[in-house]
């Protein structure tokens, strides 16, 4: 029997272990510590400590296969790791005030959180199937109940459901993929996978069975068009740190485990998966668009938004070359800081009897609060693409990779999509600027919300005007792995 | 004997799940869902594939399902009185698509190659898959016990008046 365990594979899921560690040790505190709040302090500790881990591994510089090929640690499983753990520590920093707010602060949220994160994290490594839908179940079922967290509100109780039940349905229609392929390879290794598949004929019915309910079941997790119905409705009862969540980590890790199972499991298939995955892309970016348009509730708004996010972030995958694949990583890492910006503001609407989800509950925003105002036109300036903002580098990348393989068509198609989108980002730059000010206008700070704020807003701004060091980052991360 | 045992298995899990979805009472389509998993163990069976034919019984026709049935009778569940209207058009839909589904299912399994087809050599007995779960799978296994621990948190939050 070969190697299946040595001491050094604790070393590879160190940053995972510590994550899991302090999930733990919050369970126990919850009991011991009155103050709730303070427990968010315990979970950014775990998610500093987990990064440190994150950075050793990466100073030593090695690849490592864990656990005899079940996951590796690598360039590019460390940058989305990075996403995972900077989208958390944002989400609890603007989460500590609010759930005193919506009086739901348990230590279980921020356990939660951390399990979730862990989850992603194994997602992000995972080179074979097995894993790969351990850390996927444990995301998700974690991230189920985050949403439903707000127990005595019945739209997050409902959103809770929907989430869940749509959750479990495409789970199991990945499961159906994995299964076939597991059928043909009789392996549960990417690499072993992709060597038996190239083995068969491209039109081989099996195969394309497999990558068809593969492609659903991912279709799901990252909300594209046809699969992405449940995503407005629980983006909109989720509580709103836990949206933001959803919108970066999350989504994030759906984009981590879909460019690893495309690009290496399934990569002798791409002829066959590019086409279908195009048409997702057209659909996926014009419908989430065009449904925005139509919202005035803000988090149904954002909701719409990150679906057509969604579809730019394929063009990446449909180019499938060195540009594509680096425009992935650097978007999702500059769309966490720039939604985690907007959903900060969104968070600190909610006051003690104002629910502040409503477009006009921005209106005016500018007279009362200026600085949070500017703030959030440079987030959605971002969000739509514009220079100098981070936005535009991150779309100028997946653009100018769709352009080099001689996807012209998708590419005219994502440009008007992005001057679609400013329309209705500029609905709430509207309200925000040429409304008067009402007297449900009006935001509560925290400092968690505060750092937020300054985080997202540092990042966006200088990622817009310097963005070499993310791009050397990105193209390490992408080079190294495939 | 194999095919025959086969086909009635596999006849008697098809059936027992188109009764799951017509029953009109909540009760008898759990108690077709049991006649589905127990059949489908008989399938586990006839695949060499002994242990996981145990647990499905053990599990799944076994415990879970007396919870299910468990459940619904504390419950009190009236009789389904076809409530969602808004929903009946989604069965014109829904039927076409679920029949091309089958189709193309059928198209897939029947222009498999015959050599692909191999049969299992040996049982999927306890200790195989033991040695498997504790060596190949040994991180995925540790993984779940933490999977287990936030199902079960889920529904202590869920459930409990004051947290």
């Amino acid at each position: 029997m070969d190697q299946f365990f040595q001491i050094q594979d604790i070393g590879a899921i160190a940053p995972e272990l510590e994550m899991a560690i302090f999930g733990m040790i919050l369970l126990v505190a919850d009991l011991l510590i009155e103050q709730k709040r303070k427990l968010g302090w315990i979970a950014l500790v775990g998610i500093g400590c987990s990064a440190s881990f994150l950075v050793l591994q990466r100073l030593r510089d090695v690849d490592v296969s864990a656990y005899g090929g079940m996951l590796v640690v690598d360039p590019f499983s460390a940058f989305f790791k990075f996403i995972f753990l900077l989208g958390a520590a944002l989400s609890i920093a603007i989460s500590l005030k609010y759930l005193d707010i919506e009086r739901e602060n348990h230590g279980e949220y921020y356990a939660l959180i951390l399990f979730a994160t862990m989850g992603m994290m194994f997602m992000a490594s995972a080179v074979d199937l097995v894993t790969l839908y351990i850390g996927l179940e444990t995301m998700a079922i974690a991230t189920y109940v985050l949403v439903g967290f707000l127990r005595n509100n019945q739209r997050s109780n409902e959103a809770s459901i929907k989430y869940f039940l749509l959750g479990a349905f495409s789970s199991g229609i990945l499961l159906y993929g994995m299964s076939l392929l597991y059928g043909i390879s009789g392996s549960t290794k990417f690499v072993e996978i992709a060597e038996a598949l190239s083995r068969r004929p491209l039109t081989d019915p099996i195969s394309l069975m497999a990558m068809i309910t593969l492609l659903a079941g991912m279709f799901f997790k990252i909300a594209a068009v046809p699969f992405h119905q449940w995503t407005p409705d629980a983006y909109e009862g989720a509580p709103t740190s836990i949206t933001a969540y959803m919108s970066v980590a999350v989504k994030a890790a759906s984009f981590a485990m879909m460019v690893r199972v495309f690009m290496v499991a399934i990569y002798p298939l791409r002829p066959e998966w590019v086409p279908i995955m195009s048409v997702v892309c057209v659909l996926t970016m014009t419908l989430g668009n065009i449904a925005a348009i139509t919202q005035s509730n803000i988090k149904r708004l954002l909701a719409y938004s990150s679906i057509s996010h969604a579809g730019y972030i394929l063009l990446g995958l449909i180019a499938g070359n060195e540009t594509g694949l680096v425009a992935i990583p650097m978007y999702l890492l500059i769309y966490t800081f720039t939604n985690i910006g907007v959903w900060a503001v969104v968070v600190a609407l909610r006051r003690k009897d104002v629910i502040g989800e409503h477009v006009d509950d921005m209106s005016g925003l500018f007279f009362k609060h200026p600085v949070s105002a500017i703030l959030m036109l440079i987030f959605l300036l971002s969000l739509a693409g514009i220079p100098p903002t981070a936005g535009f580098i991150a779309k100028y990348f997946l653009f100018a990779a769709a352009i080099e393989t001689g996807h012209n068509v998708l590419a005219v198609i994502a440009v008007l999509n992005a001057a679609i989108s400013i329309y209705f980002y500029f609905r709430i730059v509207v309200a925000m600027f040429m409304r008067e000010a009402t007297e449900k206008t009006g935001l509560v700070y925290s400092p968690g919300v505060l750092t937020a704020l300054g985080v997202a807003i540092l990042f966006t701004i200088f990622i817009g005007i310097y963005p070499d060091p993310l791009i050397t980052m990105a193209r390490q991360a992408v080079v190294m792995a495939f | 004997m194999i095919e025959i045992l086969f086909f009635f298995f596999a006849a008697l899990a098809v059936g027992a799940a188109i009764n799951v979805l017509v029953q009109k009472h909540v009760l008898y389509s759990a108690l077709s869902l049991i006649v589905l998993l127990s059949s489908m163990s008989g399938l586990f069976i006839l695949l060499r594939a002994d242990f996981l034919a145990v647990i499905q019984v053990i599990v799944y026709a076994g415990a879970i399902m007396v919870l299910f049935v468990f459940v619904i009778m504390l419950l009190n569940l009236p009789e389904d009185e076809d409530g969602a209207d808004r929903l009946r058009w989604l069965k014109f839909l829904g039927i076409p698509l679920g029949l091309f589904f089958l189709f193309l299912t059928v198209i897939t399994l029947w222009n498999v190659e015959r050599q692909d087809i191999v049969e299992a050599q040996m049982a999927g007995t306890p200790e195989l898959i033991g040695r498997s779960l504790f060596t190949d799978y040994l991180l995925p296994f540790e993984a779940t016990s933490l999977l287990i621990l936030i199902a079960l948190m889920g529904a202590v939050v869920f459930a409990k008046k004051d947290l």
